[in-house]
């Protein structure tokens, strides 16, 4: 290393320079990994250090007590899953979609007063999500404003924060194919890790429905600014090649620009992905998991799990979990949205039929 | 432009449609920040019976009165600012001097925590929750103002976002610096940082809105409430009392006065709050 451009100054400054980042990533976020990975193996209730002699190890119980354990442990699990598949499911696609919405109409070049309506979206994002939080308590209270605008319309709104009735469960009901009160024997009677079918199927509850319309909310806006400065980068001469062509907007729209804004397309929903996964300080503030377990998550769980119940090992075990868990549909979803080789031809789609003319 | 063509009435009507929608999206984004700040103003009858209006009637401060003087409101404050500051102060500067190191100082290992930096920042912050107790806890650090701090003071993304500021700016200016015999710590501090103003400024103002508004992270270093930051505070206003009454105006006061510094900075710094958006995402 000595030869060419190590200069020694340089070397010993370069690491003065980056030994403090080094000390504090290394001792607040890789080591706790490490010791978080040996609690989880262990029996450790808060009581002393978890290194100490009399604690006990337990193995992999902790991870096998979720999935094959009978018991309240595995149940609430399970049910923090289901919460939180529905709840990605949900929040991943409509965010990313009114944020594409949004961008695609504040990009249109006669719009005047852009710089108002982009920070207009954009504005709840750089709040803090408890003060949200409370704001979304209030609007969505029995006699809040949400119920009010409903009783304009006519509609009687829902006690929000206090239904747990699951969305997909009420829509089998209102069309008269399952009655929520007598589910089919045949998803009731049967299930996987100790919920039923008919559990399974339930939807997000009309409380976690609330949390997603909040996280909508508070994301579209940044992702809408991720979604403009791809479009700022999509050349002026392609749009109006395909102007020339006589496309119509639609087809500009399918086949110029949403290729172009691909890769930004993968950010979002990777981050949005990432973020839902993770839902915590929306938890804590509206529901702590109520009514009837329906807004409880992993994150929530292993939070309650530890400094709730106590069990340091399995909340830790759970956060594990739940980082597999993001790891696995981020990978997961980048097979879904990898390039195919069908459709690389038809990016140029405009340009085939230029020649041909 | 092919576009200017065509001013048809259809085209007019398609405008007005977009400026529609806009304006009704424009509503949903802010009108609960107004129906926040009007009921900050109402008595708690008002708020139940006129939950839609933006306007209180009668006006009361009352709510705020109450804030002050009814829960531990000031000392959030106190605890926020403290925080907010150290942290913010904290990561500028550590940020930049290790950005700067791993984008122009050739040392041995740089690939190695360049590495460690990108993969710091894959992992979920949710993720890190007991881990981050256990090593507060294992260090004695529990329940003090070391722990709200320290582990906070630097933030992976803020390194890399300065590292690829530095790799951007031209060596010339330092080297020239050199050339006249500063040291690696001079022409840092003198030459280099000045000319990073609008990184500095950008990376200064995400800092300040993350730590103001940070909450897990207090969850798990202090359960004092004399510890309590502004959210932690309110969550705890919030979830704490839901049996004993709404008092909608009083927890829509305290929210209200917390989402004032980062809604003034927000309008002041605008773009660099648009540039950071974007720079976050081009690390992708």
């Amino acid at each position: 290393m000595g030869r060419g451009g190590v200069r020694r100054p340089e070397a010993v400054a370069g690491w003065l320079f980056v030994a403090p980042m080094v000390a504090v990533l290394g001792v607040f976020l890789l080591l706790p990994i490490g010791m978080a990975l040996w609690v989880s193996l262990t029996g450790w209730n808060g009581q002393g250090s978890p290194f100490q002699p009399g604690v006990p190890f337990v193995g992999a119980r902790n991870y096998t007590q979720l999935f094959l354990q009978e018991g309240l442990t595995r149940d609430h699990f399970m049910i923090s899953i289901r919460n939180n598949l529905y709840y990605v499911a949900a929040a991943v696609p409509a965010q990313t979609v009114l944020a594409l919405g949004l961008a695609l109409v504040v990009d249109r070049r006669w719009l005047r007063g852009r710089t108002f309506f982009r920070s207009a979206y954009y504005f709840p994002s750089v709040t803090s999500s408890v003060a949200i939080s409370v704001v979304f308590l209030f609007l969505f209270a029995n006699s809040g404003a949400v119920n009010a605008l409903l009783a304009y319309l006519g509609i009687d709104g829902p006690q929000w924060f206090a239904d747990p009735r699951g969305l997909i469960h009420l829509a089998l009901g209102g069309l008269g194919l399952a009655d929520p009160d007598a589910p089919p024997a045949a998803l009731a009677d049967h299930g996987l890790f100790g919920l039923s079918w008919w559990e399974w199927l339930a939807g997000p509850s009309v409380a976690m429905t609330t949390i997603i319309m909040l996280v909508v909310w508070t994301t579209a806006g940044t992702f809408m600014l991720i979604f403009l400065a791809a479009l700022q980068d999509v050349p002026p001469q392609l749009r109006e090649a395909a102007l020339v062509d006589g496309a119509n907007a639609w087809q500009r729209l399918r086949h110029v620009t949403l290729p172009m804004l691909r890769p930004a397309l993968f950010l979002v929903v990777t981050l949005g992905l990432i973020g839902t996964w993770q839902v915590f300080d929306q938890i804590y503030v509206m529901s702590q998991g109520a009514p009837a377990n329906t807004t409880l998550t992993p994150a929530y769980l292993s939070y309650r799990t530890a400094f709730g119940d106590f069990e340091y090992g399995t909340g830790a075990a759970i956060s594990f979990v739940l980082f597999l868990i993001i790891v696995a549909s981020t990978l997961l979803q980048r097979w879904l949205m990898r390039e195919r080789d069908g459709s690389a031809p038809r990016r140029r789609w405009w340009q085939r039929m230029r020649r041909t003319s | 432009m092919t576009g200017r063509e065509r001013h048809g009435t259809g085209a007019r009507l398609r405008r007005m449609l977009a400026y529609a929608v806009l304006i009704l999206f424009a509503l949903v984004f802010l009108y609960p920040f107004v129906i926040q700040t009007a009921t900050a103003f109402k008595t708690e009858p008002d708020a139940a019976a006129h939950p839609l209006s933006p306007i209180p009637d009668p006006v009361t401060t009352e709510a705020f009165a109450q804030v002050f003087g009814g829960t531990g409101f000031p000392l959030w404050v106190v605890n926020s600012l403290a925080v907010t500051l150290l942290i913010t102060a904290g990561r500028v500067f550590l940020d930049s001097l290790a950005g700067y190191a791993l984008a122009r100082l050739p040392f041995r290992g740089r690939g190695a925590i360049t590495a460690m930096v990108l993969a710091v920042m894959a992992v979920p912050g949710v993720v890190l929750l007991i881990p981050k107790f256990l090593v507060l806890n294992q260090l004695g650090l529990y329940d003090t103002y070391t722990a709200l701090v320290l582990p906070l003071i630097v933030d992976a993304a803020g390194v890399f976002i300065m590292r690829q500021f530095f790799l951007s700016v031209p060596p010339s200016l330092e080297e020239a610096a050199r050339m006249d015999g500063a040291g690696v710590f001079r022409t840092y501090w003198s030459v280099i940082l000045p000319m990073a103003r609008p990184a500095l400024i950008t990376l200064t103002i995400l800092s300040f809105q993350s730590s103001w508004n940070e909450f897990p992270h207090t969850v798990v270093a202090v359960q004092d409430p004399a510890l309590y930051t502004l959210p932690r505070g309110i969550a705890n206003l919030v979830a704490g009392s839901l049996g004993a009454g709404t008092q909608y105006p009083l927890k829509l006061a305290a929210a209200l006065l917390a989402t004032i510094p980062v809604a003034i900075i927000f309008i002041v710094f605008q773009r660099y709050f648009v540039r950071g958006a974007a720079e976050g995402a081009s690390k992708e």
